[in-house]
Protein backbone atom coordinates (compact mmCIF):
# COMPACT_ATOMS: atom_id res chain seq x y z
CA UNK A 1 0.00 0.00 0.00
CA UNK A 2 1.72 3.52 -1.16
CA UNK A 3 1.20 6.80 0.90
CA UNK A 4 0.13 9.88 -0.46
CA UNK A 5 1.29 13.30 0.34
CA UNK A 6 0.01 16.39 -0.38
CA UNK A 7 1.98 19.85 -1.45
CA UNK A 8 0.44 22.63 -0.04
CA UNK A 9 0.84 26.14 0.90
CA UNK A 10 -2.10 28.49 1.52
CA UNK A 11 -0.09 31.52 -0.85
CA UNK A 12 -0.16 31.33 -3.87
CA UNK A 13 2.87 30.91 -6.18
CA UNK A 14 5.85 29.67 -3.99
CA UNK A 15 6.28 26.84 -5.54
CA UNK A 16 3.76 23.92 -4.75
CA UNK A 17 3.88 22.42 -8.60
CA UNK A 18 7.41 22.40 -8.87
CA UNK A 19 8.53 20.79 -5.79
CA UNK A 20 5.38 18.37 -6.57
CA UNK A 21 7.22 17.52 -9.84
CA UNK A 22 10.67 17.49 -8.25
CA UNK A 23 9.76 15.81 -5.46
CA UNK A 24 8.03 13.10 -7.89
CA UNK A 25 10.94 12.73 -10.18
CA UNK A 26 13.58 12.48 -7.33
CA UNK A 27 10.90 9.48 -6.03
CA UNK A 28 10.92 7.55 -9.73
CA UNK A 29 15.05 8.28 -10.02
CA UNK A 30 14.76 5.79 -6.86
CA UNK A 31 12.59 3.35 -8.49
CA UNK A 32 9.73 3.93 -6.47
CA UNK A 33 6.23 4.13 -8.49
CA UNK A 34 5.12 7.21 -7.96
CA UNK A 35 1.59 9.15 -9.22
CA UNK A 36 1.50 13.13 -9.69
CA UNK A 37 -2.22 14.30 -8.95
CA UNK A 38 -2.57 18.10 -10.11
CA UNK A 39 -5.83 19.05 -7.88
CA UNK A 40 -5.43 22.85 -9.65
CA UNK A 41 -8.81 22.63 -11.38
CA UNK A 42 -9.09 25.61 -14.20
CA UNK A 43 -4.86 26.15 -13.87
CA UNK A 44 -3.27 23.04 -14.30
CA UNK A 45 0.14 23.26 -15.09
CA UNK A 46 2.18 20.73 -13.66
CA UNK A 47 1.33 18.52 -17.09
CA UNK A 48 3.54 21.64 -18.10
CA UNK A 49 6.49 21.28 -16.00
CA UNK A 50 6.60 17.52 -16.29
CA UNK A 51 6.08 18.12 -20.24
CA UNK A 52 3.52 16.17 -20.58
CA UNK A 53 0.85 18.62 -21.64
CA UNK A 54 0.50 16.98 -25.13
CA UNK A 55 -0.62 13.60 -24.15
CA UNK A 56 -3.58 14.93 -22.53
CA UNK A 57 -6.88 13.04 -23.55
CA UNK A 58 -8.73 13.01 -19.77
CA UNK A 59 -8.19 14.07 -16.96
CA UNK A 60 -9.44 13.91 -13.21
CA UNK A 61 -12.62 15.50 -13.69
CA UNK A 62 -13.21 13.23 -16.46
CA UNK A 63 -12.56 9.63 -13.95
CA UNK A 64 -14.83 11.31 -11.39
CA UNK A 65 -17.44 11.80 -13.87
CA UNK A 66 -17.32 8.87 -15.03
CA UNK A 67 -16.60 9.47 -18.69
CA UNK A 68 -13.27 7.37 -18.30
CA UNK A 69 -11.33 4.94 -16.26
CA UNK A 70 -9.41 5.80 -13.85
CA UNK A 71 -6.22 4.03 -15.96
CA UNK A 72 -6.95 5.86 -19.20
CA UNK A 73 -6.88 9.46 -17.70
CA UNK A 74 -2.78 8.93 -16.44
CA UNK A 75 0.08 9.63 -18.78
CA UNK A 76 3.41 8.28 -18.60
CA UNK A 77 5.99 9.98 -17.84
CA UNK A 78 8.38 10.19 -20.83
CA UNK A 79 11.24 9.25 -18.94
CA UNK A 80 10.16 6.62 -16.40
CA UNK A 81 8.37 3.51 -16.76
CA UNK A 82 6.44 3.89 -12.94
CA UNK A 83 5.94 7.78 -12.73
CA UNK A 84 2.35 8.45 -13.78
CA UNK A 85 0.75 12.06 -14.24
CA UNK A 86 -3.19 12.38 -13.43
CA UNK A 87 -4.22 15.97 -15.07
CA UNK A 88 -6.46 18.63 -13.63
CA UNK A 89 -9.04 20.14 -15.53
CA UNK A 90 -9.18 23.23 -17.86
CA UNK A 91 -12.89 23.37 -16.68
CA UNK A 92 -13.99 26.22 -14.15
CA UNK A 93 -16.16 24.24 -13.12
CA UNK A 94 -14.75 23.72 -9.43
CA UNK A 95 -17.49 22.13 -7.98
CA UNK A 96 -16.78 18.89 -10.35
CA UNK A 97 -14.35 17.47 -7.97
CA UNK A 98 -15.58 16.29 -4.59
CA UNK A 99 -13.80 14.90 -1.01
CA UNK A 100 -15.06 11.80 -1.61
CA UNK A 101 -14.13 11.32 -5.33
CA UNK A 102 -10.56 12.08 -4.26
CA UNK A 103 -10.32 9.43 -1.43
CA UNK A 104 -11.33 6.95 -4.20
CA UNK A 105 -9.16 8.06 -6.49
CA UNK A 106 -6.17 7.93 -3.69
CA UNK A 107 -7.33 5.15 -2.42
CA UNK A 108 -7.46 3.38 -5.68
CA UNK A 109 -3.35 4.45 -6.98
CA UNK A 110 -2.28 3.74 -3.26
CA UNK A 111 -3.06 -0.30 -4.61
CA UNK A 112 -0.40 0.33 -7.37
CA UNK A 113 1.97 3.06 -6.74
CA UNK A 114 4.29 3.98 -3.46
CA UNK A 115 3.61 7.36 -3.33
CA UNK A 116 1.11 9.39 -4.77
CA UNK A 117 2.23 13.24 -4.49
CA UNK A 118 -0.78 15.54 -5.15
CA UNK A 119 -0.20 18.92 -5.58
CA UNK A 120 -2.55 21.47 -3.90
CA UNK A 121 -4.07 24.84 -5.31
CA UNK A 122 -3.55 27.87 -3.55
CA UNK A 123 -6.22 28.75 -0.99
CA UNK A 124 -8.14 27.42 1.95
CA UNK A 125 -11.31 26.62 -0.30
CA UNK A 126 -13.09 23.48 -1.94
CA UNK A 127 -9.60 23.12 -3.88
CA UNK A 128 -7.44 23.05 -0.51
CA UNK A 129 -9.92 20.54 0.67
CA UNK A 130 -9.86 18.19 -2.03
CA UNK A 131 -6.45 17.90 -2.07
CA UNK A 132 -6.09 16.96 1.43
CA UNK A 133 -9.24 15.06 1.29
CA UNK A 134 -7.46 11.80 0.34
CA UNK A 135 -3.72 12.41 1.98
CA UNK A 136 -1.72 10.37 4.80
CA UNK A 137 0.65 13.01 5.38
CA UNK A 138 1.47 17.23 4.00
CA UNK A 139 4.51 19.10 3.00
CA UNK A 140 3.79 23.14 3.82
CA UNK A 141 6.24 24.71 1.60
CA UNK A 142 6.38 28.48 2.40
CA UNK A 143 9.17 31.42 0.93
CA UNK A 144 11.12 32.99 3.82
CA UNK A 145 8.47 36.22 3.28
CA UNK A 146 6.72 37.00 6.05
CA UNK A 147 3.21 36.70 4.07
CA UNK A 148 4.14 33.64 2.79
CA UNK A 149 4.62 32.24 6.49
CA UNK A 150 1.54 33.65 7.84
CA UNK A 151 0.13 31.35 5.40
CA UNK A 152 1.86 28.66 5.96
CA UNK A 153 0.75 28.42 9.76
CA UNK A 154 -2.89 29.17 9.03
CA UNK A 155 -2.71 26.12 6.81
CA UNK A 156 -0.95 23.88 9.35
CA UNK A 157 -3.35 24.90 11.73
CA UNK A 158 -6.02 23.33 8.83
CA UNK A 159 -4.11 20.29 8.04
CA UNK A 160 -3.35 19.72 12.64
CA UNK A 161 -7.67 19.06 12.38
CA UNK A 162 -7.37 16.44 9.70
CA UNK A 163 -6.80 12.91 10.46
CA UNK A 164 -3.18 12.40 8.74
CA UNK A 165 -0.46 10.35 10.17
CA UNK A 166 1.62 13.51 11.80
CA UNK A 167 1.81 16.75 11.65
CA UNK A 168 3.05 18.46 8.61
CA UNK A 169 6.60 18.78 7.32
CA UNK A 170 8.68 22.63 6.14
CA UNK A 171 10.10 22.81 2.55
CA UNK A 172 11.36 26.41 2.78
CA UNK A 173 12.05 27.77 -1.16
CA UNK A 174 13.34 30.02 -2.77
CA UNK A 175 16.02 31.21 -0.39
CA UNK A 176 18.91 33.59 -1.40
CA UNK A 177 21.73 33.18 0.81
CA UNK A 178 22.89 36.98 0.38
CA UNK A 179 19.61 38.29 1.49
CA UNK A 180 19.65 36.10 4.52
CA UNK A 181 22.84 36.65 5.42
CA UNK A 182 22.35 40.10 5.15
CA UNK A 183 18.93 39.83 7.45
CA UNK A 184 17.02 41.04 4.49
CA UNK A 185 15.45 37.60 4.66
CA UNK A 186 13.40 35.92 7.26
CA UNK A 187 15.91 33.57 9.03
CA UNK A 188 14.98 29.82 8.77
CA UNK A 189 15.62 29.48 12.54
CA UNK A 190 12.95 32.04 12.60
CA UNK A 191 10.67 30.37 10.40
CA UNK A 192 11.00 26.93 11.85
CA UNK A 193 10.51 28.17 15.26
CA UNK A 194 7.36 30.17 14.52
CA UNK A 195 5.53 27.56 12.74
CA UNK A 196 6.92 24.75 15.26
CA UNK A 197 7.18 21.96 12.53
CA UNK A 198 10.11 19.52 10.94
CA UNK A 199 12.11 21.10 8.20
CA UNK A 200 12.59 18.19 5.86
CA UNK A 201 14.68 20.54 3.58
CA UNK A 202 15.20 23.82 1.49
CA UNK A 203 15.75 24.92 -1.76
CA UNK A 204 17.85 27.66 -3.38
CA UNK A 205 16.65 30.30 -5.11
CA UNK A 206 17.96 29.44 -8.46
CA UNK A 207 17.36 30.70 -12.34
CA UNK A 208 17.67 26.94 -13.56
CA UNK A 209 14.39 26.00 -12.36
CA UNK A 210 12.81 28.85 -14.51
CA UNK A 211 14.88 27.54 -17.68
CA UNK A 212 13.85 23.54 -16.28
CA UNK A 213 10.28 24.75 -15.89
CA UNK A 214 10.28 26.47 -19.37
CA UNK A 215 11.54 22.97 -21.15
CA UNK A 216 9.56 20.80 -19.51
CA UNK A 217 12.12 18.59 -17.40
CA UNK A 218 12.12 19.13 -14.20
CA UNK A 219 15.09 20.72 -12.18
CA UNK A 220 16.43 16.86 -10.61
CA UNK A 221 16.58 15.05 -13.30
CA UNK A 222 19.97 16.70 -13.94
CA UNK A 223 22.47 16.30 -10.68
CA UNK A 224 24.44 19.65 -11.14
CA UNK A 225 22.38 21.85 -9.83
CA UNK A 226 22.34 22.74 -6.20
CA UNK A 227 18.09 22.96 -6.65
CA UNK A 228 18.15 19.81 -7.68
CA UNK A 229 20.46 17.82 -5.01
CA UNK A 230 18.07 19.38 -2.47
CA UNK A 231 15.29 17.74 -4.06
CA UNK A 232 16.79 14.75 -3.96
CA UNK A 233 17.70 15.15 -0.55
CA UNK A 234 14.13 15.85 0.08
CA UNK A 235 12.86 12.59 -1.88
CA UNK A 236 15.74 10.33 0.44
CA UNK A 237 14.05 12.04 3.44
CA UNK A 238 11.02 11.17 2.86
CA UNK A 239 12.24 7.39 2.29
CA UNK A 240 13.07 7.75 5.91
CA UNK A 241 17.33 8.36 5.42
CA UNK A 242 18.77 10.52 7.49
CA UNK A 243 20.27 13.32 5.27
CA UNK A 244 22.01 16.21 6.66
CA UNK A 245 21.15 19.76 5.02
CA UNK A 246 23.73 20.61 2.16
CA UNK A 247 25.92 23.49 2.20
CA UNK A 248 23.86 26.58 1.85
CA UNK A 249 22.47 25.07 4.99
CA UNK A 250 25.33 24.17 6.71
CA UNK A 251 26.74 27.18 7.55
CA UNK A 252 23.95 27.86 10.09
CA UNK A 253 24.13 25.04 12.08
CA UNK A 254 20.30 23.63 12.30
CA UNK A 255 20.95 20.30 11.00
CA UNK A 256 19.33 18.68 13.95
CA UNK A 257 16.23 19.88 13.05
CA UNK A 258 15.58 17.39 9.93
CA UNK A 259 14.57 14.66 11.49
CA UNK A 260 14.25 11.15 9.99
CA UNK A 261 11.21 12.11 7.88
CA UNK A 262 8.59 9.87 7.23
CA UNK A 263 10.41 6.87 8.89
CA UNK A 264 8.06 3.53 8.61
CA UNK B 1 -48.20 38.43 71.82
CA UNK B 2 -46.13 40.21 69.11
CA UNK B 3 -42.87 41.14 68.65
CA UNK B 4 -42.77 43.61 66.16
CA UNK B 5 -39.80 43.76 64.46
CA UNK B 6 -39.61 46.54 61.93
CA UNK B 7 -39.33 45.66 58.08
CA UNK B 8 -37.26 48.44 57.29
CA UNK B 9 -33.98 49.36 59.65
CA UNK B 10 -32.67 52.72 58.32
CA UNK B 11 -29.03 53.62 59.51
CA UNK B 12 -27.23 57.46 58.76
CA UNK B 13 -23.50 56.70 58.07
CA UNK B 14 -20.94 59.71 56.77
CA UNK B 15 -21.27 58.20 53.45
CA UNK B 16 -24.87 58.05 53.23
CA UNK B 17 -27.51 55.96 54.56
CA UNK B 18 -28.25 52.29 54.97
CA UNK B 19 -31.64 50.40 54.54
CA UNK B 20 -31.40 46.92 56.29
CA UNK B 21 -34.17 44.67 55.27
CA UNK B 22 -35.80 42.33 56.89
CA UNK B 23 -35.41 38.69 55.78
CA UNK B 24 -38.42 37.32 56.96
CA UNK B 25 -41.13 39.96 56.46
CA UNK B 26 -42.70 39.35 52.70
CA UNK B 27 -41.83 41.63 49.81
CA UNK B 28 -45.40 43.48 49.38
CA UNK B 29 -45.07 44.28 53.09
CA UNK B 30 -41.79 45.48 52.91
CA UNK B 31 -42.72 48.09 49.95
CA UNK B 32 -45.48 49.62 51.45
CA UNK B 33 -43.57 50.22 54.52
CA UNK B 34 -40.89 51.78 52.62
CA UNK B 35 -43.29 53.78 51.06
CA UNK B 36 -44.80 54.84 54.30
CA UNK B 37 -41.40 55.45 55.79
CA UNK B 38 -40.22 57.47 52.64
CA UNK B 39 -43.30 59.55 52.60
CA UNK B 40 -42.92 60.52 56.47
CA UNK B 41 -39.94 62.00 56.04
CA UNK B 42 -40.62 65.21 54.53
CA UNK B 43 -37.46 66.63 52.42
CA UNK B 44 -36.14 70.05 52.96
CA UNK B 45 -35.96 72.25 50.51
CA UNK B 46 -32.59 71.80 47.94
CA UNK B 47 -31.41 68.79 49.87
CA UNK B 48 -28.37 67.10 48.11
CA UNK B 49 -29.14 63.66 46.70
CA UNK B 50 -28.27 61.07 49.71
CA UNK B 51 -26.67 57.95 48.66
CA UNK B 52 -28.04 54.53 50.05
CA UNK B 53 -26.86 50.79 50.36
CA UNK B 54 -29.75 48.29 50.37
CA UNK B 55 -28.85 45.41 52.47
CA UNK B 56 -30.70 42.18 52.02
CA UNK B 57 -29.51 40.31 54.06
CA UNK B 58 -30.29 36.05 52.95
CA UNK B 59 -33.64 37.68 51.03
CA UNK B 60 -32.82 36.66 47.06
CA UNK B 61 -34.85 39.27 44.83
CA UNK B 62 -35.29 38.98 41.38
CA UNK B 63 -34.06 41.12 38.65
CA UNK B 64 -38.06 42.90 38.43
CA UNK B 65 -38.26 43.08 42.06
CA UNK B 66 -35.16 44.56 42.37
CA UNK B 67 -36.13 47.04 39.57
CA UNK B 68 -39.52 47.92 41.91
CA UNK B 69 -37.41 48.74 44.86
CA UNK B 70 -35.05 50.63 43.07
CA UNK B 71 -38.08 52.87 41.41
CA UNK B 72 -39.60 53.40 45.17
CA UNK B 73 -36.38 54.43 46.91
CA UNK B 74 -35.03 56.70 43.72
CA UNK B 75 -38.47 57.85 42.49
CA UNK B 76 -38.28 61.38 44.44
CA UNK B 77 -35.09 62.19 43.66
CA UNK B 78 -33.75 62.28 46.86
CA UNK B 79 -31.61 59.23 46.85
CA UNK B 80 -29.57 57.35 44.64
CA UNK B 81 -28.91 53.80 45.14
CA UNK B 82 -25.22 52.87 45.60
CA UNK B 83 -25.39 49.05 46.50
CA UNK B 84 -27.74 46.19 46.93
CA UNK B 85 -25.99 43.50 48.59
CA UNK B 86 -27.99 40.12 49.30
CA UNK B 87 -25.79 37.36 50.94
CA UNK B 88 -27.15 34.60 48.61
CA UNK B 89 -27.00 34.34 44.81
CA UNK B 90 -28.87 32.02 43.24
CA UNK B 91 -27.31 28.21 41.75
CA UNK B 92 -27.31 28.99 38.80
CA UNK B 93 -25.32 32.67 39.18
CA UNK B 94 -22.91 30.93 41.45
CA UNK B 95 -22.16 28.40 38.42
CA UNK B 96 -21.70 31.17 36.51
CA UNK B 97 -19.24 32.29 38.67
CA UNK B 98 -17.55 29.36 39.07
CA UNK B 99 -17.01 28.94 35.54
CA UNK B 100 -15.83 32.54 34.97
CA UNK B 101 -13.54 32.01 37.43
CA UNK B 102 -11.31 28.98 36.51
CA UNK B 103 -8.77 29.26 35.42
CA UNK B 104 -8.34 26.89 32.04
CA UNK B 105 -5.02 24.99 30.57
CA UNK B 106 -4.53 25.04 27.19
CA UNK B 107 -1.54 23.64 25.94
CA UNK B 108 -1.24 24.48 21.32
CA UNK B 109 -0.05 26.99 19.12
CA UNK B 110 -2.62 29.61 18.27
CA UNK B 111 -1.86 29.76 14.26
CA UNK B 112 -3.03 32.35 12.27
CA UNK B 113 -6.20 33.14 11.95
CA UNK B 114 -7.21 30.65 15.08
CA UNK B 115 -9.42 31.97 17.88
CA UNK B 116 -9.12 30.89 21.34
CA UNK B 117 -11.85 31.77 23.75
CA UNK B 118 -12.41 30.92 26.94
CA UNK B 119 -14.05 31.87 30.22
CA UNK B 120 -12.43 32.72 33.19
CA UNK B 121 -8.58 32.91 33.35
CA UNK B 122 -6.45 31.31 30.18
CA UNK B 123 -3.26 29.45 30.77
CA UNK B 124 -1.82 29.26 27.27
CA UNK B 125 1.39 26.81 27.00
CA UNK B 126 2.38 27.80 23.64
CA UNK B 127 2.61 30.32 21.19
CA UNK B 128 0.18 33.06 19.40
CA UNK B 129 1.37 33.28 16.38
CA UNK B 130 0.81 36.60 13.83
CA UNK B 131 -2.55 36.45 12.93
CA UNK B 132 -3.64 34.20 15.66
CA UNK B 133 -6.06 35.09 18.54
CA UNK B 134 -6.24 34.46 22.27
CA UNK B 135 -9.44 35.67 24.26
CA UNK B 136 -10.98 35.16 27.50
CA UNK B 137 -13.26 37.15 30.35
CA UNK B 138 -10.44 37.11 32.59
CA UNK B 139 -6.69 37.00 32.71
CA UNK B 140 -4.46 35.74 30.24
CA UNK B 141 -1.19 34.54 31.32
CA UNK B 142 0.88 33.22 27.98
CA UNK B 143 3.75 30.92 28.45
CA UNK B 144 5.47 31.45 25.06
CA UNK B 145 5.70 34.05 22.40
CA UNK B 146 2.25 36.14 22.20
CA UNK B 147 3.10 37.88 18.71
CA UNK B 148 -0.73 37.95 17.67
CA UNK B 149 -3.64 39.53 19.42
CA UNK B 150 -4.61 39.04 22.96
CA UNK B 151 -7.91 40.20 24.79
CA UNK B 152 -8.37 39.87 28.57
CA UNK B 153 -11.64 40.89 30.05
CA UNK B 154 -13.84 40.36 26.91
CA UNK B 155 -17.24 40.94 29.23
CA UNK B 156 -15.59 44.09 30.39
CA UNK B 157 -13.40 43.35 33.09
CA UNK B 158 -10.97 45.98 33.53
CA UNK B 159 -8.82 45.04 36.05
CA UNK B 160 -7.72 42.26 34.18
CA UNK B 161 -4.24 41.57 32.48
CA UNK B 162 -1.98 40.14 30.01
CA UNK B 163 1.07 38.35 30.97
CA UNK B 164 3.44 36.51 28.96
CA UNK B 165 6.61 35.04 28.32
CA UNK B 166 7.71 37.16 25.41
CA UNK B 167 5.27 39.78 23.48
CA UNK B 168 5.55 41.51 20.66
CA UNK B 169 1.64 41.64 19.73
CA UNK B 170 -0.23 42.57 16.89
CA UNK B 171 -2.52 44.20 19.85
CA UNK B 172 -3.40 44.03 23.22
CA UNK B 173 -6.96 44.53 24.36
CA UNK B 174 -8.40 44.79 27.73
CA UNK B 175 -12.36 45.10 28.01
CA UNK B 176 -12.84 47.98 25.44
CA UNK B 177 -9.29 49.48 25.66
CA UNK B 178 -7.02 48.64 22.74
CA UNK B 179 -3.63 49.06 21.88
CA UNK B 180 -1.75 47.95 19.06
CA UNK B 181 1.98 47.95 18.12
CA UNK B 182 4.15 50.73 17.10
CA UNK B 183 4.30 51.10 13.47
CA UNK B 184 8.35 51.13 13.08
CA UNK B 185 10.14 47.81 13.79
CA UNK B 186 10.40 47.33 17.62
CA UNK B 187 11.76 44.55 19.53
CA UNK B 188 9.61 42.82 21.70
CA UNK B 189 9.69 42.49 25.64
CA UNK B 190 10.33 38.92 27.72
CA UNK B 191 8.02 38.46 31.21
CA UNK B 192 6.07 41.86 30.99
CA UNK B 193 2.14 41.69 31.11
CA UNK B 194 -0.25 44.89 29.67
CA UNK B 195 -2.58 46.34 31.89
CA UNK B 196 -4.91 49.15 32.29
CA UNK B 197 -3.36 51.94 33.89
CA UNK B 198 -6.33 54.09 35.10
CA UNK B 199 -4.14 57.40 35.74
CA UNK B 200 -3.25 57.35 32.02
CA UNK B 201 -6.16 56.04 30.93
CA UNK B 202 -4.85 53.11 28.60
CA UNK B 203 -2.90 49.90 28.63
CA UNK B 204 0.45 50.13 29.49
CA UNK B 205 2.99 47.29 29.37
CA UNK B 206 5.18 46.75 32.32
CA UNK B 207 7.30 44.26 34.10
CA UNK B 208 5.79 41.23 35.37
CA UNK B 209 7.12 42.45 39.20
CA UNK B 210 4.76 45.02 39.13
CA UNK B 211 1.72 42.91 39.11
CA UNK B 212 1.95 42.19 43.02
CA UNK B 213 1.25 46.31 43.64
CA UNK B 214 -1.33 46.52 41.21
CA UNK B 215 -3.32 43.37 41.19
CA UNK B 216 -3.67 42.04 44.68
CA UNK B 217 -6.25 39.81 43.62
CA UNK B 218 -5.23 37.86 41.09
CA UNK B 219 -7.87 35.19 40.80
CA UNK B 220 -10.85 35.73 38.96
CA UNK B 221 -13.18 34.28 41.41
CA UNK B 222 -12.03 36.79 44.21
CA UNK B 223 -12.38 39.35 41.64
CA UNK B 224 -15.94 38.83 41.50
CA UNK B 225 -17.02 38.23 45.06
CA UNK B 226 -15.53 41.54 45.37
CA UNK B 227 -17.02 43.43 42.95
CA UNK B 228 -20.42 41.43 42.63
N1 LIG C 1 13.55 27.61 -5.96
C1 LIG C 1 13.12 28.35 -7.01
N2 LIG C 1 13.98 29.16 -7.67
C2 LIG C 1 13.56 29.91 -8.71
N3 LIG C 1 12.31 29.93 -9.16
C3 LIG C 1 11.41 29.16 -8.54
C4 LIG C 1 11.76 28.33 -7.44
N4 LIG C 1 10.64 27.68 -7.02
C5 LIG C 1 9.65 28.09 -7.84
N5 LIG C 1 10.09 28.97 -8.76
C6 LIG C 1 9.30 29.64 -9.79
O1 LIG C 1 8.20 30.30 -9.16
C7 LIG C 1 7.07 30.24 -9.99
C8 LIG C 1 5.91 29.64 -9.22
O2 LIG C 1 6.18 28.28 -8.93
P1 LIG C 1 5.05 27.20 -8.87
O3 LIG C 1 4.19 27.24 -10.08
O4 LIG C 1 5.69 25.90 -8.56
O5 LIG C 1 4.26 27.71 -7.63
P2 LIG C 1 2.83 27.22 -7.09
O6 LIG C 1 2.89 27.33 -5.62
O7 LIG C 1 2.50 25.90 -7.67
O8 LIG C 1 1.88 28.33 -7.72
P3 LIG C 1 0.27 28.30 -7.75
O9 LIG C 1 -0.16 28.72 -6.38
O10 LIG C 1 -0.06 29.30 -8.80
O11 LIG C 1 -0.13 26.91 -8.08
C9 LIG C 1 7.46 29.44 -11.20
O12 LIG C 1 7.76 30.31 -12.25
C10 LIG C 1 8.69 28.68 -10.76
O13 LIG C 1 9.54 28.40 -11.82
MG1 LIG D 1 0.71 25.28 -8.77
Amino acid sequence: MGEAIVITSGKGGVGKTTTSANIGTSLALMDKKVCLIDTDIGLRNLDVIMGLENRIIYDIVDVIQGRCKLQQALIKDKRFDYLSLLPAAQTSDKSAVTTEGMKEIVSELKQEYDYIIIDCPAGIEQGFQNAIAGADRAIVVTTPENSSVRDADRIIGLIEKEDMIEPPRLIINRIRNHMMKNGDMLDIDDIVQLLAIDLIGIVADDEEMIKAANKGEPISLSPNFKASISYRNIARRILGETVPLQSLEEEKGFMQKVKAFFKI
Amino acid sequence: MQETKPTITIKGTRDGLILFIDENSSFEEILQDLIKKLDASTPQKEEPVVSVKVKLGHRYLTEEQRHQLKGIIEEKNRFQIEAMESDVIPIKDAKTWLDESQLKVVNQIVRSGQVLETKGDLLLIGDVNPGGRVRASGNIYIMGNLLGIAHAGIEGDQEAFIAASYMKPAQLRIAEYISRAPDYEADGVYMECGIIDPDQNKIVIDSIKTLSKQRKVISAFERRMNNG
